[in-house]
């Protein structure tokens, strides 16, 4: 047989297992029974119903989009200054400085959970939501600082000379020139750390104070065999949510990179 | 005459331990058309950046229309910039590209609009302003950034290699436009390029560099016939070299024994940097002469045999290896009516005469 094959062959199997997973979500989501096993049964909304009746659910999901939303814009702009910096100067220890922001990408979440609840504690401060948009800020930020950087390199320095040339200050040329130009970027940031900090779990289980996050009421109801289902229906949504963020983030992408004529501006995807 | 629109006095520059500039002197007359000419890597961007604002220099002062610019940043320069890469605004159509620099101005949107569309007319692009700039060609992008810096009316315009990118046909046709504009407008153009024969043509003066340093300062008609040494003269168009030796330098003259030619007696005028042991004498293709009939005479001539022939139909170039001498030199010869052209391997009769000889270091 030729290798061919076989890679063929290991794709397929790859692909079945990373999404086959996701895919009993939606399908267990409609199932018309409260155990979540085959054969299934019928056709059902029932456990979407349930969703939209339970109080609970619905702080939880208020909070998470809070701490999602802010946690996009701050490490966004983290990202911005961080990016921007890099590629445009040369100082010293700039390599180290960008390989500690680099870091919280690889390292176990856990640790970072339990360090930052260490230290907020020892800090004498409460846990709150703001406490866990701080964990959040420091796991996505070095996503966005991957996006941007590769952004801002694509970005031809004349273009902001020029802008200087003609007489606008640094800051004007900022706003005219660089953030149009490098805003696909920017907008594929945002949606990513959104994304990122809506299901992350950990961290939020360790930084919450008494108001639960969407991942961490999920698995509180989890003891619940009867929730199980309507769990099933929540994952379906929120799988869809960052399936549709994604593919519009990768869209504005392409699309502004095909408009402006820049070679791919840095996106993720 | 009138003072200099830019003066650059004694400026190094040095990037890192590399430095790009040596110790650089130039005034730069108002409304001349000046060219900073040098093989690639000579410092050329280098210097117009450092008029143009963006770079500082490491010692030395720019000054500009008799102001200091030692604390004056880019964007409060009277000076405005083409790039290399015409640095055109892709997400701005043409009209917005050239409105910027104005709108930075405050001026009233009614005198923007008419200033934008008398530029875009100057620069043959009327009626393009509302196209987006990333449809626009390579020699269109090239017209959006003249019309764009030229709407400013600044004291200089400084352009970077600005028709490098451009197929043949387009530079030269973008050259004579360019000289045209330059004096329609009669703002002072600075000119980087690498190419002589571009300087030579479009130039009232020019700054020949290199390795940092500018090597002549003068006319196209003075780098040509006078170059002040060999690394000039071998840039400047094509140079024939013959070792020299100097018999007797007295008197304002000196007595010659060139290699393949003879004996001459050469002006000191003719020796811009003087003599010394390393000095060659150097002759343009032009100035010697093959004597390809019996009856034509020179008042001096030499002989050698011809190597190759390189016939242009208007022009023929000769490599005559001159009795004595290792290496060939090249000949031109207009090919006037009757005059007959030498094949390979013929012996020529060489004419040639003392005025026509540079003694270089
Ligand atoms: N930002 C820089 N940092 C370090 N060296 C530079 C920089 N810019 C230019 N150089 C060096 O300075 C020299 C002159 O460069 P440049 O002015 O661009 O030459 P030219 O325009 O004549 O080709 C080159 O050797 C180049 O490598
Ligand atoms: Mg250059």
């Amino acid at each position: 047989m030729k290798s061919g094959t076989w890679f063929k062959l290991y794709i397929g199997v790859f692909l079945i297992f990373l999404y086959a997973p996701a895919l009993l979500l939606p399908v267990f989501a409609f199932n018309d029974s409260s155990i979540v096993s085959f054969p299934l049964k019928g056709f059902t909304l029932n456990w979407f119903n349930v969703l939209w009746e339970t109080e609970a659910l619905h702080t939880a999901t208020k909070n998470s989009l809070l701490i999602a939303v802010s946690t996009a814009i701050i490490a966004t702009s983290l990202g911005i200054l961080a990016a921007r910096a890099s590629s445009r100067y040369k100082f010293r220890g700039q390599k180290a400085v960008m390989g500690f922001i680099m870091v919280p990408l690889v390292l176990p979440e856990i640790i970072v959970g339990v360090s930052l609840l260490v230290v907020i504690l020892q800090m004498g401060f409460d846990l709150s939501l703001w406490t866990i948009v701080l964990g959040h800020v420091l796991i996505c930020t070095p996503f966005c600082v991957a996006i941007l950087s590769s952004a801002f390199l694509s970005l031809d320095q004349s273009l902001e000379e020029a802008s200087f040339d003609l007489g606008r200050s640094k800051l004007a040329t900022f706003w005219l020139v660089t953030m149009p130009l490098v805003l696909p970027g920017v907008v594929s940031a945002m949606l990513i750390s959104f994304t990122i900090s809506l299901d992350e779990f950990i961290i939020a289980f360790f930084l919450a104070g008494t108001e639960p996050t969407l991942p961490v009421y999920i698995w509180g109801q989890l003891r619940f065999p009867q929730k199980l289902p309507s769990l099933m229906a929540l994952g379906t949504i929120l799988l869809i949510l960052s399936l549709t963020l994604l593919a519009t983030a990768e869209y504005f992408r392409r699309r502004s990179a095909r408009k402006t004529g820049i070679e791919d501006a840095g996106g993720f995807l | 005459m009138t003072d200099p629109i830019i003066r650059l006095s004694g400026i190094d520059k040095f990037y890192g331990d590399f430095q790009a500039l040596y110790n650089v002197n130039a005034e730069i007359r108002t409304g001349e058309f000046f060219s900073l000419l040098g093989p690639s890597g000579c410092g050329k961007t280098t210097l117009l950046r450092t008029i143009a604002g963006f770079e500082d220099v490491s010692a030395g002062h720019v000054e500009i229309a008799g102001q200091s610019m030692d604390n004056v940043p880019a964007n409060r320069r009277p000076t405005n910039m083409v790039f290399q890469s015409y640095a055109i605004f892709p997400h701005m159509s043409v009209a917005e590209n050239v409105a910027y620099g104005l709108k930075a101005r405050k001026m009233p949107k009614e005198q923007i609009k008419t200033a934008v569309e008398a530029a875009l007319k100057q620069v043959g692009l009327a009626g393009y302003g509302d196209r987006a700039s990333h449809a626009m060609s390579g020699g269109q992008r090239q017209r959006v950034a003249l019309a764009r810096a030229l709407v400013l009316k600044p004291k200089v315009l400084l352009l970077d290699e600005p028709l490098s990118a451009l197929d043949k046909k387009m530079r030269e046709q973008m050259q004579s436009e360019l000289r045209h504009l330059q004096r329609a407008v009669g703002i002072t153009f600075i000119l980087v390029t690498h190419d002589q024969e571009e300087a030579l043509t479009m130039s009232d003066r020019i700054a020949v560099m290199f390795e940092g340093r500018i090597g002549q300062l003068a006319s196209p008609q003075e780098l040509y016939r006078r170059p002040v040494n060999r690394e000039v003269a071998e840039f400047i168009g094509v140079m024939n070299f013959l070792n020299v030796s100097v018999t007797n330098g007295a008197g304002g003259t000196f007595d010659c024994e060139i290699a393949g030619l003879g004996k001459a007696t050469i002006p000191a005028e003719q020796a811009p940097g003087g003599v010394d042991a390393s000095v060659t004498a150097g002759v343009r293709p032009e100035m010697l002469t093959i004597l390809s009939d019996e009856n034509s005479r020179s008042e001096r001539e030499a002989s050698g045999i011809v190597q190759d022939v390189y016939y242009y139909g208007d022009m023929t170039y000769y490599d005559v290896q001159l009795d004595g001498v290792d290496h060939p030199v090249t000949i031109s010869m207009r090919n006037t009516a009757g005059r007959t052209v030498l094949s390979r391997k013929d012996r020529a009769r060489v004419g040639w005469g003392a005025e026509s000889v540079l003694l270089l270091k």
